[in-house]
């Protein structure tokens, strides 16, 4: 369990903003934080992993203070060892795959467990690469077993996924969705994909310039519950084309693209990349074997 | 020979201890946030700017046995700096720091911020960073300041005649033999001695720069 009461001024590029945060986290859950850039989420993340101080405040872990501004608690970096999976490559160059994650056990005892998940995270043969000679997905997946392995309390992603391709980001979502359930370790994921976020966590917050505006299931948060669709996607628009009367709209919807025709009310205040569902009402599609 | 000999004995014992303290400086001057660390910046580099003289001046001042810190070693410690290899070593230390300490502390600050972050998550405290992950990461600033500490050592003149004087075997360096030998117009050895410090810097320089052609590749 996290409980989570906190304060911290940001510098913003529209000015200073409060991130201004009370939230509380069951043991095992997995979290993904949706917003804008900006709103704080990385900062969010990086408060509890002790990486950047917040004013005032309170985090408690497994009943175990972390921070308490007024008790002047503080514990360092290293003493909540949390698992943190940065946004930017940051496996450390000059050694291997395999010395990466020897590093990252400390502990001998964790170093029998490196070929094990080697090999449930498509790595087997890697070992004895550098970081500059492998892909993108798989960096990012060593750096997932990297801060998997000394088993931390809280596994934190800040937008792992976001520098890579399609593909190895389908692929490396399905993974983070395996180890979470082979783990059950408490995971606050930071995301502004929103395809990604229904996909992974059963729970969202979504921050707005330092507040959790909403929070709940992906379905409550996002889908205008009115809406008795059979059919839901989240989708973001790729292009808005007017033809005569009706717009066509094209959608890339996880690894697909479709055209989808639509009103001018309908696309009111939308955008190249505006992120929307697309549902389908009251009709009954077609099912064939594939 | 005698004075190449010093020569090379006092860059290698100057680089030694330049390294041991140059990386330690580098690292507080790189990542403190004291607001006094801008002083011991500007200390470290005032050699760059003044004449080796004056710092070879206050020296020989500040360990003259007539005075509180030289009478003091002198009676106390048995250690007389003036005038002697010691006093070499104090002075060419002082004299070759911001060469040493300067190329680390870029190397150091151009670190990338989020793999000392990524170390320090795994538990791993700032000095198992700083030898596991940061040095091996900035070798060729370390290279750097190794060679130019060394290199500049050997060219030295001003600091080591101030402080040192010209003592044969003792604190007769090759750049002061080559003085020494044209005042005595013995120009036959001051070109040999000469032509030898031209081929060895030549010689290291060249190397260096060979190595850091491509930064990374070569480690």
């Amino acid at each position: 369990m996290i409980k989570l009461r906190l304060k911290k001024e940001m510098h913003t590029p529209i000015g200073k903003e409060w991130l201004d945060l009370d939230l509380n986290i069951s043991k095992g859950e997995f979290i993904t934080l949706y917003g804008e850039s900006g709103a704080g989420k990385t900062t969010f993340l990086r408060i509890l992993a002790g990486l950047t101080q917040p004013q005032e405040g309170s985090i408690e872990v497994d009943g175990e203070i972390w921070f308490d501004s007024r008790k002047k608690i503080n514990l360092s970096i290293q003493q909540r060892k949390t698992g943190f999976v940065f946004q930017e490559n940051s496996l450390f160059p000059h050694m291997t795959v395999r010395e990466n994650l020897e590093y990252a056990c400390g502990d001998k005892k964790y170093h029998s467990s490196i070929e094990e998940w080697m090999g449930a995270m498509g790595l087997k043969g890697l070992e004895g690469q550098k970081p500059d000679k492998i892909s993108g997905g798989q960096k990012q997946r060593a750096a997932l077993i990297r801060a998997l392995i000394s088993r931390p309390k809280i596994l934190l992603l800040d937008e792992p996924l976001s520098d890579l391709d399609m593909n190895a980001r389908f692929n490396l979502q399905d993974e983070i969705i395996k180890v979470y359930q082979k783990t059950k370790i408490t995971t606050i994921m930071v995301s502004h994909d929103l395809s990604e976020v229904f996909k992974l966590s059963k729970k969202v917050f979504v921050i707005d310039r330092g507040k959790i505006t909403k929070s709940g299931s992906p379905q409550e948060v996002f889908v205008n519950n009115d809406l008795s669709g059979k059919f839901k996607f989240t989708g973001e628009i790729i292009e808005i084309h007017k033809d005569g009367v009706i717009n066509i709209l094209t959608l890339s919807i996880g690894n697909h693209v479709a055209k989808v025709v639509a009103s001018d009310e309908e696309i009111f205040g939308l955008t190249v990349g505006s992120k929307v569902i697309v549902a389908a009402k009251a009709f009954n599609p077609i099912i064939l074997k594939a | 020979m005698q004075p190449l000999i010093l020569t090379f004995q006092l860059a290698l014992i100057v680089t030694a201890i330049l390294f041991v303290l140059g990386v330690p400086l580098a690292y507080w001057i790189a990542f403190s946030r004291n607001r006094f660390k801008y002083v011991v910046e500007t200390l470290v580099s005032m050699p760059l700017v003044l004449p080796p003289t004056v710092i070879g001046f206050y020296l020989l001042i500040a360990f003259s046995p007539q005075y509180f810190l030289g009478h003091f070693l002198e009676s106390f410690l048995g250690v007389r700096v003036v005038f002697s290899f010691t006093g070499l070593v104090i002075g060419s230390v002082l004299f070759s720091l911001p060469f040493m300490v300067n190329p680390i502390k870029a190397g150091l600050q151009n670190f990338p911020l989020a793999l000392m972050e990524a170390s320090y998550v795994l538990g791993k405290s700032p000095w198992e960073t700083l030898r596991r992950v940061i040095l091996p990461n900035i070798k060729p600033a370390l290279l750097t300041g190794i060679v130019m500490a060394f290199a500049h050592t050997i060219g030295e003149f001003g600091v080591v005649l101030m402080i040192g004087g010209n003592i044969p075997g003792e604190t007769r360096l090759a750049s002061i033999a080559i003085y020494n030998e044209v005042e005595a117009l013995n120009y036959d050895t001051a070109g040999l001695y000469a032509l030898i410090l031209v081929a060895i810097s030549f010689s290291i320089l060249l190397v260096f720069y060979y190595l850091n052609r491509k930064p990374l590749k070569i480690f």
